[in-house]
């Protein structure tokens, strides 16, 4: 890459000899370098905010209670041995698959229905789509849980209106998993949409010309043009969400704190309680490491599908 | 300009510097700056009355003072404790509640110097003071009023006395008089009560969600029915006579509640009894005062009363707050004496009567204010609030029949709350207590 490559030796002028007093000089024609020098204040931020922060939780992981003495992996067996956590484990998968599965398949019809609108209505509809992603998300979880509240939700007010009986949607185990993902959808299909209509219009129009030449339907033109062009984007954009929507904490903490009867707890809201609320740090930071080999190994197979992909592309 | 040093001048100095450590002994002059995280009151006022008074040391003192308030809500204070915890940096001194103390022993600065003062001053604090702020002979912060609170029942006096025959005000009547009517009140008076409020449409607003005020009344109960889910030392209790008792009792209980019980969080009950959907709620006069302001004329028909009577007797549900110095704060001496200054009761007084009477304070000698007295509507709504010698009652705080760092994962997994809850879902003693034993026994890794 050109990039990483040094200035080539002729370009220093003849007679210049490469005296210490050029010697700043020098190293500043050296693009690698000065690229380095200026990713280093988001090395920094990175290294101190993301790196350290994930190390030291590694560490506390394997830490006794007291945090006094190194127990290796005895936090991590602790957990998989308890029917409470275990329950947590199933919580987490349902509520991110189930989440992460309906936020692209109304990402992916959005995304569609927006790119067949004409560009001067679709820059409004864009905008009013957004809106969910960009209202930060506990102040709209907080406006949920207002229509779910328990005592005098919106949603029974209208229900009872029509004649239908109230739901207790935060009080029973799956009115109360379904409310948390449906508000996890809500706040992430934008997302979907952003970026599926993005790959849709970087499909080239002669592929979806040429397949209807040679006589392909609507089905035939989505499953043989737009699929495979969009293959990276839903890939890359699936795992990202499935990793943010593994670490949820806001939703459950505001909706339900995990209840009722710990139900609709994630690794995060109960790592939370266990670590923070309970003053078990180390069994507090296993559960919120639980997920992270999982989602390494998914990340891997994932990431090197696309970068096969992209080869074979550009092949 | 310049001045010769004469020897009278460096030994006068020399002298003055050596005495400086040991002014602050005598409670004054403490120098320097000091950041100080108080609890941020839900009644403005609160705050403003405690600056007032931090700045009026301050000022006095010649100390720099910073003082944040810093509010519960959302964790915030709990996440400002742990995070300066593992820091090792922050505030000099911090408001610390329930289990804190015990968490954060080893990085707090012992304060028995100053719990001796007080308590020579104003007596002995309650014995859940004792078991949450002492650890190992040792005072790890100080208890205060501020924040300190008992969770009580408040109920309406019109609908206890027309739809189940309960008059609370004569029962619990604003002077210091023990009624035979109080000693009716009983687990058994109140689940009869409960039953007639709930077909008429209010039920008790008793939660048995996950957060402290369902968990503060389930510890009442369990503490009623001497019900243990395990002992100090460690030995599983829940397989007893009293927690089977207890769960028959909760069996019968659960049908009264509200539907949405389960999920309630710790404003659900407050909701229910300003908006007039239930008759008897447990909790501080908070319900109360916001149904002052929002709803009048349910707070005119409120009144504040301890708990019923169980087996092993009455138990009122505790919440204290504490002030702490943290081990590395670099002004202890500062520190130790504004928490001693605020701890008098002058200054607690004033406190009390700005929040109208919400402050409890630790020490029962205080306990003679006469805000609980004046304030109204009704008149002496909250003169029983605060618990008096004819109560015949004690305070009790969920789970503090076992040891500390067990009891700390049951209270804030709402381990005795879910119990019920479990038993409102349909699930059997038996299924309860299996439950509830495997959990316990987690705990005790």
């Amino acid at each position: 890459m050109a990039d990483g490559t040094l200035a080539p030796p002729a370009a220093i002028p003849r007679g210049v000899s490469a005296k210490p007093r050029s010697g700043i000089k020098q190293l500043a024609r050296r693009r690698s370098l000065t690229a380095f020098l200026m990713c280093v204040p988001l090395l920094v931020l990175i290294g101190g905010l993301v790196l350290w922060p994930a190390i030291y939780s590694i560490y506390l992981s394997m830490l006794n209670k007291k945090m006094t003495r190194f127990v290796w992996f005895d936090n991590f067996v602790f957990l998989l041995n308890r029917p409470t956590f275990r329950d947590v484990i199933f919580q987490s998968v349902i509520f991110a698959v189930s989440a992460v599965v309906f936020k692209a398949l109304i990402g992916f019809v959005l995304a569609h229905v927006m790119h067949n609108i004409p560009s001067r209505n679709q820059r409004i509809w864009r905008g009013l789509l957004l809106i969910p992603w960009v209202i930060p998300l506990a102040m709209s979880t907080l406006t949920w849980w207002w229509l779910f509240d328990p005592s005098y939700s919106a949603f029974n007010w209208v229900l009872n209106a029509f004649g239908f009986p109230s739901v207790p949607w935060l009080g029973v185990t799956w009115w109360a998993r379904f409310s948390v993902i449906l508000v996890n959808v809500w706040y992430g299909a934008p997302f979907f949409l952003i970026m599926y209509l993005a790959a849709l219009k970087s499909v080239p129009e002669q592929l979806y010309e040429a397949a209807t030449i040679d006589g392909a339907g609507s089905w035939a033109k989505l499953r043989y043009v737009t699929l495979p062009m969009m293959r990276n984007i839903i890939s890359i954009t699936v795992l990202f969400s499935l990793i943010v929507t593994f670490a949820n904490f806001d939703i459950v903490r505001i909706l339900t704190s995990g209840g009722p009867q710990d139900q609709t707890h994630l690794f995060s809201t109960y790592a939370f309680v266990v670590g923070i609320e309970s003053g078990d740090i180390p069994l507090g930071a296993a559960v919120s490491l639980f997920m992270l080999p999982i989602l390494a190994v998914f990340a891997y197979f994932i990431l090197r599908g696309v970068s096969r992909r992209s080869k074979e592309g550009l092949g | 300009m310049t001045r010769s040093l004469t020897r009278r001048r460096a030994l006068a100095t020399g002298a003055g510097a050596a005495l400086l450590p040991l002014v602050h002994v005598g409670g004054a002059h403490a120098a320097g700056s000091l950041a100080v995280g108080f609890w941020d009151h839900w009644v403005p006022q609160g705050n403003d009355v405690m600056k007032k008074q931090a700045t009026a040391w301050a000022e006095k003192n010649k100390v720099d003072l910073q003082a944040d308030f810093i509010t519960g809500n959302g964790n915030k204070l709990l996440m400002t404790r742990a995070a300066e915890a593992q820091a090792r940096t922050g505030h000099d001194m911090l408001a610390f509640q329930t289990w804190d103390i015990h968490q954060y022993a080893d990085r707090l600065e012992p304060v028995d110097d100053v719990m001796g003062h007080l308590i020579a001053q104003y007596g002995q604090t309650n014995e859940i003071c004792e078991y949450l702020g002492r650890i190992g002979g040792h005072w790890g912060a100080v208890p205060t009023s501020s924040g300190t609170q008992i969770k009580g029942p408040c109920g309406r006096i019109s609908l206890l006395n027309q739809i189940a025959g309960l008059d609370v005000v004569g029962m619990y009547p604003a002077r210091p008089e023990h009624t035979a009517a109080a000693d009716g009140w009983t687990y058994d008076a109140m689940l009869k009560a409960m039953a007639a409020c709930k077909k008429a449409n209010v039920p008790f607003g008793i939660g048995l969600g996950l957060t402290v005020d369902s968990t503060d009344s389930a510890g009442a109960l369990f503490a009623a029915f001497g019900a243990e889910l395990v002992d100090g030392e460690g030995n599983l209790k829940v397989r007893s006579e009293p927690v089977h008792r207890l769960l028959e009792y909760a069996q019968q209980m659960v049908k009264f509640l509200p539907a949405d019980a389960i999920s309630y969080d710790d404003a659900s009950n407050n909701r229910a009894l300003i908006s007039g959907k239930s008759a008897l709620i447990f909790n501080p006069p908070s319900a109360w005062a916001v149904a002052k302001r929002d709803n009048p004329t349910i707070a005119a028909d409120c009144w504040t009363f301890p708990a019923p009577r169980g087996v092993k007797g009455r138990f009122a549900p505790y919440l204290p707050f504490f002030w702490g110095v943290w081990s590395f704060s670099k002004n202890k001496s500062a520190a130790k004496d504004l928490i001693a200054y605020l701890s008098e009761r002058a200054q607690v007084e004033e406190r009390c009567n700005v929040v109208e009477g919400f402050d409890l304070p630790p020490f029962d000698s205080m306990l003679d204010f006469k805000i609980w007295e004046e304030v109204e509507p009704p008149k002496g709504t909250i003169y029983n609030y605060p618990l008096r010698k004819w109560h015949d009652a004690r305070p009790t705080f969920a789970a503090s029949w076992a040891a500390p760092d067990v009891a700390v994962q049951i209270y804030n997994r709402g381990t005795l709350p879910t119990m019920f809850a479990k038993l409102m879902t349909g699930s059997s003693i038996e299924q309860t207590m299996a439950w509830a034993e495997s959990e316990v026994q987690g705990f005790l890794r």
